[in-house]
C-alpha cells in the first residue's frame, strides 16, 4: 500500500475556519486512501476527512499543514490537498 | 378553548365542536390523525429511554436535520446562507461528529444531552476565540443545535406518517416538523396550543395550510380516524359532523377550490385592472423559512420583510442577520426587497430589547422610537441591511414613525453606519429610507418627511384612526380599512408620493383582501404586498376593477 507525506503553508487570510475546512474535508474525501493532517511536525494527527476534528485544530495563517495518505490514491490526496491550501482554499478574500 | 354542542350548528348527537382561533385561513375535511401520540418529555427523557433508544433517536434527527437543512439549501444555492448550511450539512455528514456523543449516550442520559455534549465543545471552541471570525462561526453552530434539537423535539412526530387527506391534530407543530409534512396530500391541521402570531401559523398562511390553534385540552382525548371538518376560517374544529353540517362545509369547500383554481390563473401574470392600469404586487416575507416554499415569479419583489424573526431569542448579531438578509435577496432574484427595521413593542415583544411594564404597548415605546432608544442595536441591523444591499436592490423601511425628525434622526445614523463600512473597506450602494405610514400624524402630513417611498400599515393605522385595539374582539367591527376617514388618509399619502415622484405601498391585511382592494385602488393606490398565498387572489381582484382615473394613469 502506497503512503504519501507532504506539507504545505497556510497562506489563507483566516486560516483553517469553517470554510476552507469543508471545502479541505470534501476534497480528501474523494480519496480512497486513509488521509490524516496535523498542524506543524509535532502535531497529532486527525482525520482529514472530519471536519469537526478539522475544525478544532483552528489552524491559523502562517501554519503548517502536514499531510499523510495511505492507500493507492496516497500520491495523488496529498498532492490534491497540498494544491488546494497553496492555492488558498480557492477564496482569497476570506 | 371550549368544548360544546354548538345550539347555532345544525349539529347531529354526535356532532362535537372545539372553538380556537383561525391561524391560517381555510377549509377542510378528513378524518383526523394525530401526530404526536407519545411526545417525548425532555425532562424525563433520561429516565425513559435506554442506551440503543438513545442512539436511534439521536441518528433520526440527525437525519431529520440534514433533510431540512437540504431543503433550504436547494433554494440558497450560492449565497453566504447557502455557504452555511452546507457547512451545516458537511458536519451533520462527518461520522466523527458524534464521537463525544458516545460516553454520554452509554451511561443511559439520552440523545439531547448527547447532542449537547457533541455539539457543545465544538461551540464552547469556537465561542471562546479571540477571533471574530472564528466568534462568528460559533453562531452557525448554535443554530445547528438548534436544529437538531427541535428534531429531537419533534422526532417521534416527524417520523409518523401521516395518512393523506387527513387532518393533522397535535399538541403544537415545531417549524421544522411543518416542513417535514408532505402539505399536498395532508389538508390541515388542529392544535391544543400555539397562537395565530407563532412562527407555525406564519408557515402555514405563508403555505395557504388550512391550521386552526388553541383548540385546548379537548383536542387530547379524540380519538384518531374520526372523521372532523377543521374550519379555519371561524376558528373552529367539528369533530364526527352531522350530515347537514357535512353538507354545507362540502358547498363551502367546492365554492373555495373553485375561487382558488381561478386566483392560481392570476398568480403568474402581472397584475392589471380591468382598464389596464399595471399594479405591482409585492409579497411579505414573515420568516425567510417561507421562501422555500414560494416562488419569486409571481411577485414582483417583497414589499415587507418583518424582521422580528432575528429577535425572537434577543437581537441576532450582525453576521446572522446579514446571512439571513442575503437568503433574502438570493431568493428575490435581483428584484426589490423592501427590509423593515425591528418593529418591537406592541404585539411583539422582544426578550431584553422592549419596556416592560407599559401600560399601553400600542401607544408605547415600539417600532422606530424603540430602535432610536437602543442605538447599539439599531447600529447593528443597519450595518447589516447596508451590506446586504451589494447583492441587490435593496430598501430600508423603517416602521412607527410619526414624526419628521425621527426619520432625519435614522437617515443620520444609517449616513453614520455607512461611514464606518467604507472606512473598513466595504462599499455600500445607495439604500433608499422609506418610512411605514400607520401613525396619523405620518397620513396626515405625508409631506414633512422626505421619505424615499411611503408603506401604508393599514393594520396598525385603522387601529390608531379609529381608536379601536387590534385584539378587542368587541371593538372588531371598528377595524375597518374601508372606513372612509381610513381611505381619505390613505389616498392623501398616495398622492404626496405621486407629487414627490416616490413609490406608495399598501400592506397589512387590506392589501390582500379582495373588498378592500377597489377601495384602496380607487384611493390611487398602485402597489400591494400580501403573503405570498394571497398573491393570486390579489391579483385576480385587482383584474376585475376598473379604475376612475382609466386607463393606464
Amino acid at each position: 500500500m502506497a503512503v504519501a507525506e507532504g506539507a504545505q503553508e497556510l497562506t489563507h487570510a483566516i486560516g483553517l475556519h469553517a470554510r476552507p475546512a469543508v471545502k479541505l474535508t470534501q476534497l480528501a474525501s474523494r480519496f480512497e486512501s486513509n488521509v490524516r493532517l496535523r498542524v506543524g511536525a509535532d502535531g497529532d494527527w486527525i482525520n482529514a476527512k472530519s471536519v469537526s476534528k478539522v475544525m478544532r485544530l483552528k489552524a491559523r495563517t502562517g501554519k503548517t499543514l502536514h499531510f499523510r495518505a495511505e492507500g493507492d490514491d496516497a500520491d495523488e490526496a496529498v498532492a490534491a490537498l497540498k494544491g488546494l491550501v497553496e492555492r488558498g482554499f480557492g477564496d482569497d478574500t476570506q | 378553548m371550549t368544548t360544546r354542542n354548538d345550539p347555532d350548528a345544525p349539529g347531529g348527537p354526535g356532532e362535537q365542536v372545539l372553538l380556537g382561533q383561525a391561524a391560517s385561513p381555510g377549509l377542510a375535511i378528513g378524518p383526523l390523525a394525530r401526530l404526536d401520540p407519545a411526545r417525548p418529555d425532555p425532562h424525563a427523557e433520561s429516565a425513559a429511554t435506554g442506551t440503543e433508544d438513545g442512539r436511534e433517536r439521536l441518528s433520526a434527527a440527525v437525519a431529520q436535520a440534514r433533510r431540512e437543512l437540504e431543503l433550504l439549501s436547494a433554494d440558497n444555492a450560492g449565497d453566504l446562507g447557502g455557504e452555511v448550511l452546507g457547512f451545516q450539512i458537511a458536519l451533520l455528514d462527518d461520522p466523527e461528529l458524534l464521537e463525544p456523543a458516545e460516553p454520554v449516550l452509554a451511561r443511559g442520559a439520552g440523545a439531547q444531552a448527547a447532542w449537547e455534549a457533541a455539539i457543545g465543545e465544538l461551540i464552547d471552541l469556537y465561542a471562546r476565540d479571540e477571533d471574530e471570525y472564528f466568534q462568528a462561526r460559533a453562531e452557525d453552530l448554535r443554530d445547528l443545535r438548534q436544529r437538531v434539537l427541535g428534531a429531537l423535539a419533534s422526532g417521534d412526530a416527524a417520523a409518523t406518517e401521516v395518512p393523506q387527506r387527513a387532518v393533522v391534530i397535535a399538541e403544537t407543530l415545531s417549524p421544522s416538523c411543518f416542513l417535514e409534512i408532505d402539505w399536498t396530500q395532508v389538508r390541515g391541521a388542529a392544535l391544543i396550543h400555539g397562537s395565530a402570531t407563532s412562527h407555525v401559523a406564519m408557515l402555514a398562511r405563508a403555505r395557504g395550510v388550512p391550521l386552526v390553534t388553541g383548540l385546548g385540552e379537548g383536542l387530547r382525548d379524540l380519538p384518531a380516524d374520526v372523521p372532523a371538518v377543521l374550519d379555519a376560517v371561524d376558528g373552529r374544529l367539528i369533530v364526527d359532523p352531522s350530515q347537514q353540517t357535512r353538507v354545507a362545509y362540502d358547498e363551502r369547500l367546492s365554492e373555495r377550490a373553485a375561487a382558488d383554481e381561478a386566483d392560481r390563473a392570476y398568480s403568474a401574470r402581472p397584475a392589471t385592472t380591468a382598464d389596464g392600469t399595471p399594479v405591482r404586487v409585492y409579497v411579505n416575507v414573515d420568516d425567510p423559512a417561507v421562501l422555500a416554499a414560494s416562488d419569486p415569479g409571481i411577485c414582483d419583489g417583497i414589499g415587507l420583510t418583518r424582521t422580528e424573526f432575528l429577535f425572537r431569542d434577543g437581537p441576532a448579531d450582525e453576521a446572522t442577520q446579514l446571512a439571513a438578509y442575503r437568503r433574502i435577496m438570493a431568493w428575490a432574484d435581483g428584484r426589490p426587497v423592501t427590509i423593515r427595521t425591528l418593529d418591537a413593542g406592541g404585539d411583539k415583544p422582544v426578550p431584553g430589547v422592549t419596556p416592560a411594564g407599559e401600560s399601553n404597548p400600542f401607544l408605547g415605546q415600539r417600532g422606530l422610537r424603540l430602535s432610536l432608544a437602543r442605538p447599539d442595536l439599531f447600529r447593528t441591523q443597519l450595518r447589516a441591511l447596508l451590506r446586504a444591499a451589494a447583492d441587490g436592490p435593496l430598501k430600508i423601511l423603517l416602521p412607527m414613525v410619526t414624526l419628521p425628525r425621527e426619520l432625519a434622526a435614522a437617515r443620520e445614523m444609517l449616513a453614520d453606519a455607512r461611514r464606518d463600512l467604507a472606512a473598513e473597506g466595504i462599499d455600500v450602494p445607495d439604500t433608499p429610507l422609506g418610512i411605514m405610514v400607520e401613525t396619523p400624524s405620518a397620513a396626515l402630513r405625508p409631506f414633512d418627511f422626505d421619505a424615499d417611498f411611503y408603506s401604508i400599515g393599514t393594520n396598525d393605522l385603522v387601529q390608531y384612526v379609529m381608536a379601536a385595539a387590534r385584539d378587542v374582539d368587541a371593538v372588531a367591527q371598528l377595524q375597518d380599512a374601508r372606513d372612509s376617514a381610513v381611505l381619505e388618509l390613505i389616498a392623501r399619502v398616495a398622492e404626496a408620493a405621486r407629487q414627490r415622484g416616490v413609490e406608495c405601498s399598501v400592506c397589512g391585511e387590506a392589501a390582500g383582501d379582495a373588498e378592500s382592494i377597489p377601495c384602496l385602488l380607487d384611493a390611487e393606490v398602485r402597489a400591494l404586498s400580501v403573503p405570498p398565498a394571497a398573491v393570486g387572489r390579489t391579483k385576480r381582484a385587482v383584474a376585475g376593477h376598473r379604475t376612475r382615473s382609466g386607463n393606464g394613469a
